[in-house]
């Protein structure tokens, strides 16, 4: 199974890299709810950035609300900071079609014009229907069909993965 | 002609016999019962298969609707369902229109009813001119021309003075009133019973005392007139105590209940149910209790259907824009049936409620099948039930108390006259 | 009455598909509305106020009753939910041609709409449309007859939340004419389902229904008595025809014996809060330095009344989504 410690690793590897390559100094930290946010407070730490890790929670922003509807457990987003001019970190536990990060973006924007947007997930599982691929990624993994992998945490933080019950 | 049906359990008076046996009718005229009428020579004869043959049932308040708007109900499909009800006679309420306030109006219904009607039907004449409430109708004239009686409809006057005029004038001639009480300031722009319900839905109410008030006034105004009056449909239990001690005083006064507020009570609206929008409004539970003690006791002389038929778009409103009333007189037995399996009513007092009582405030003879009353019967399937549907319905509403359900007694053949009127 | 409104307002799987009434809606219903109003009220803070979710859906809002501000706060909701809002106000006019409600909504049908907002001056009106003429429509109740206004007392229980943090062991007073406001209705039936320890109602006999305590209220006839101990006082605006109605003698007896003046106001708990839906009658039902002061919150409530709208409507629209689709028979997956 895979090691979360090992990928953060990478990741907060990657990352630091990444910046000096493209010269940012700072790096404002959001999650997705709810893994996303854990892997953002997380790869905050150990990257030392000082600002708080803002929270997004994307119900209101889905493309299948006319599939599935509203989530019932909607919670307000909270960014403690301005986007407007900021370099922000989007992080998210996993990707996959790409919506829940088109999602994010959107509700990013609502919320001021960021200087840019740096996305980093912990697994990547391909399967892209949208043109939007992470900067940086812990691994990438193949699923069987049938099956999906989940992030438990916060403490400590797992990656399990499940077969999912067809009804 | 002569006409003979065996195999009839004959149901007078609540009781029914150990044997079946058989009825000879002669010319509209039923000429013999029991043994006398067994094998006798007939023209026809009906294999009655064990079903009860009872005398028709009277209905003191019904609305045929006619003349009126078409699409609410005729003479010919209400006295059709009435009929299948197994009612050979109907007082027709005068809020006709025009309203029946004339010699003329009254001679129209009784043209339509020769010639489409399907049972007798009685017109009552209207008390005031238009049901306006303020000037007197010509009552002797109405009366001369087959008003049974006088009444209002529901409609009040516009105040005691007009009803107390309405009242001498009434008794000069031996007129008798038809009169469903209700103080109109009181009940001003309700529109359900103002208890439980009304609070919790928000509907304007009609208070109790609105009907408790107006019942007071017009015996006080009766017993002072001594007009012979007759009051309802009453809907709550202190109208009745006031009429009991009017009686018990010696006033000729005399009563009905629709038989929806026998079977219903004000949650119905709950949901804001259309259908149940009545007037009088139907009252709590213990109102009911009270109704169904006061047929058994005798107190009320009479249920009544209060039927009164509308098209489908008087009831797709908000519940106050409804129009009040329902479909009843088809299922005025089967649920009168319903009250006696439930054990809330004799069968007894069901049957002298809808038979001897209100031929008793018509002044008339009471339906009966001994040999020399005219062959006014039905057939009844007792422990046969029907199904009530929008669709089985004969009448033009589709407005029945009691939509989907199942209820007791199927009459399969109505005569008036010794004529069938309605066969199933 | 409450299961009959439940299968009105739910969907089988107990979502939300029409709001017209707190009755037959559980306490976990109203905290799930309560929830996600301050999620739309964070919304409201960002620089662009608006959020994608009924993109392409159309909201009409039917005023059968002329309501300036109660209409302009479901729309700037509906805006800010990205659907399309079209604005009828029907008044009386279609009816007196003898076009009745029934043919008014047939017409609106072909325009395809999703959603209803509808006031009515006759109380069950939503329940009626809900039930026999638009099936497939949600249908919001933005206050009908002496019935019902949910929304109003939603938002009014959105406030008293953030001010008080939980409901259990309130004592709110509802002050005024009980017998003529759906506010009221919604408000009472609201404070007890969210377990409230007692709402008491002050008013004179004459502004009270016949059954008051049916709605699950203490009534009081004296403001000392009905106000003492009280966490919140909600007061409701009185109409000037109740004077017409021999209902009440002068606005001058009515404010002596019920307005809340400071005097009265300490009677109540020290930090109890000051509720009105708006417009004040000031001098009629308040005194000025009351409106105006410290514990009053009359002001604060519009922030909140967008918020509970834009829940409700996202929330009804979703149920009504969710199930079109059962109907179909095709499986909804969360993802």
């Amino acid at each position: 199974m895979l090691d979360v410690e090992q990928l953060l690793e990478r990741m907060t590897e990657d990352l630091r890299e990444l910046t000096r390559a493209r010269g940012l100094e700072v790096f404002h930290p959001v999650g997705i709810r709810t893994g996303g946010v854990w892997i953002a407070r997380e790869l905050r730490r150990r990257l030392g950035i000082e600002a708080e890790c803002g929270e997004l929670d994307i119900a209101f922003y889905r493309d299948d609300f006319s599939r599935i509807g509203l989530h019932p457990r909607v919670r307000p987003s909270w960014l403690p900071f301005e986007t407007e001019g900021f370099h922000l970190l989007l992080v998210d536990d996993v990707i996959m079609s790409g919506r829940t990060i088109r999602a994010a973006m959107n509700e990013l924007f609502d919320y001021g014009r960021p200087e840019s947007i740096t996305l980093a997930t912990l697994i990547d599982l391909g399967r892209r229907e949208l043109p939007i691929q992470p900067d940086v990624t812990g691994s990438r993994l193949e699923l069987e069909s049938g099956q999906r992998v989940k992030l438990q945490g916060p403490e400590p933080l797992e990656l399990a993965i499940e077969e999912v019950s067809h009804g | 002609m002569t006409w003979r049906i065996d195999h009839i359990f004959p149901v007078e008076g609540g009781k029914v016999p150990q044997e079946p046996t058989s009825v000879l009718v002669d010319d509209g005229v039923i000429s013999a019962i029991g043994g006398s009428a067994e094998g006798a020579e007939a023209d026809q004869v009906t294999d009655g298969q064990q079903q009860w043959l009872m005398p028709g049932l009277i209905d003191l308040n019904c609305h045929l609707r006619e003349p009126g708007p078409d699409r609410k109900g005729s003479i010919a499909t209400e006295t059709l369902a009435a009929a299948r009800g197994g009612v050979t006679r109907v007082c027709t309420v005068p809020d006709t229109s025009p309203v029946n306030d004339s010699g003329a109006v009254t001679h129209l219904i009784q043209d339509l009813a020769r010639r489409n009607g399907r049972v007798r039907v009685h017109p009552v004449g209207a008390m005031t001119r238009g049901l306006a409430g303020e000037h007197l109708s010509d009552m002797a004239s109405l009366a001369g021309a087959g008003c049974v009686a006088m009444g209002n409809a529901g409609y009040a006057t516009q105040n005691a003075r007009v009803m107390r005029r309405c009242m001498a004038y009434a008794r000069t001639f031996d007129l008798k009133l038809f009169i469903q009480p209700e103080n109109p300031a009181l009940a001003a722009d309700g529109c359900a019973h103002d208890g439980v319900m009304a609070a919790r839905l928000g509907l304007p109410g009609i208070p109790e005392v609105a009907e408790t008030t107006a019942v007071n006034e017009l015996l006080m105004l009766g017993a002072e007139t001594e007009v012979r009056l007759h009051l309802g449909p009453l809907s709550c239990a202190r109208s009745l105590d006031l009429v009991r001690a009017a009686r018990e005083s010696g006033q000729a006064v005399t009563c009905e209940v629709g038989i929806t507020h026998l079977v219903a009570t004000e949650g119905s609206i709950d949901g804001y149910e259309g259908i149940f929008h009545c007037r009088p409004p139907l009252r709590t539970e213990v109102d009911r209790q009270a109704l169904l003690e006061g047929v058994e006791s005798g107190v009320i002389d009479a249920i009544v259907s209060q039927h009164r038929p509308t098209d489908r778009a008087a009831k797709q409103a908000p519940f106050a824009d409804t129009e009040p009333g329902l479909s009843t007189v088809e299922s005025l037995l089967s649920l009168g049936l319903r009250l006696v399996s439930e054990g809330a009513l004799s069968r007894e007092r069901l049957l002298a409620a809808l038979t001897s009582g209100p031929a008793r405030i018509l002044d008339q003879a009471p339906p009966s099948l001994e040999a020399g009353s005219p062959a006014d019967f039905f057939l009844l399937t007792p422990g046969q039930s029907w199904n009530v549907e929008p669709e089985s319905l004969l009448s033009s509403g589709a407005h029945a108390p009691t939509l989907g359900a199942e209820l007791p007694g199927v009459v399969t053949l109505t005569a008036l006259g010794g004529r069938v009127v309605y066969q199933a | 009455m409450g299961e009959s409104n439940a299968s009105l307002q739910l969907t089988p799987d107990g979502n939300l598909r029409h709001f017209l009434s707190i009755d037959g809606l559980d306490r976990a219903m109203l905290t799930r509305i309560l929830d996600t109003a301050d999620s739309f009220i964070e919304v409201g803070e960002r620089s662009i106020k608006k959020v994608p979710l009924l993109r392409g859906r159309t909201v009409v809002n039917l005023f059968f009753e002329p309501s300036t501000r109660t209409r302009s706060t479901f729309e700037l909701a509906a805006k800010r939910l990205s659907a399309d809002v079209l604005n009828l106000d029907i008044g009386t006019s279609a009816t007196s041609k003898g076009e009745t409600l029934s043919d008014t909504l047939l017409n609106l049908r072909a325009m395809a709409s999703d959603m209803f907002v509808i006031r009515h001056a006759q109380s069950g009106a939503p329940h009626f449309i809900a039930r026999s003429v638009t099936p497939d429509v949600a249908i919001i109740n933005a206050g009908d007859g002496r019935h019902a206004h949910p929304t109003q007392a939603m938002l009014d229980m959105l406030t008293i939340r953030q001010h008080k943090q939980t409901f259990a062991g309130l004592r709110v007073a509802i002050v005024g004419d009980i017998q003529h406001s759906r506010v009221a209705r919604s408000q009472i039936r609201a404070l007890n389902t969210l377990g409230v320890d007692e709402v008491r109602l002050v008013a004179p006999y004459t502004l009270l229904p016949n059954r008051p305590e049916v709605l699950g209220a203490r009534v009081f006839s004296r403001m000392e008595d009905g106000l003492k101990g009280v966490d919140v006082v909600i007061m409701l605006r009185l109409q000037r025809e109740r004077m017409e109605g021999a209902l009440l003698p002068s606005e001058s007896e009515f404010y002596r014996m019920y307005g809340l003046t400071e005097e009265k106001l300490r009677h109540a708990a020290p930090d109890a809060l000051v509720m009105h839906p708006g417009p004040i009658n000031r001098g009629v039902e308040i005194e000025s330095s009351v409106a105006d002061g410290p514990q009053s919150v009359i002001l604060g409530q519009v922030t909140n009344g967008i918020a509970i709208r834009m829940a409700v409507m996202s929330m009804a629209m979703s149920g009504q989504l969710g199930d079109r689709q059962s109907e179909q028979g095709e499986g909804v997956q969360a993802s």
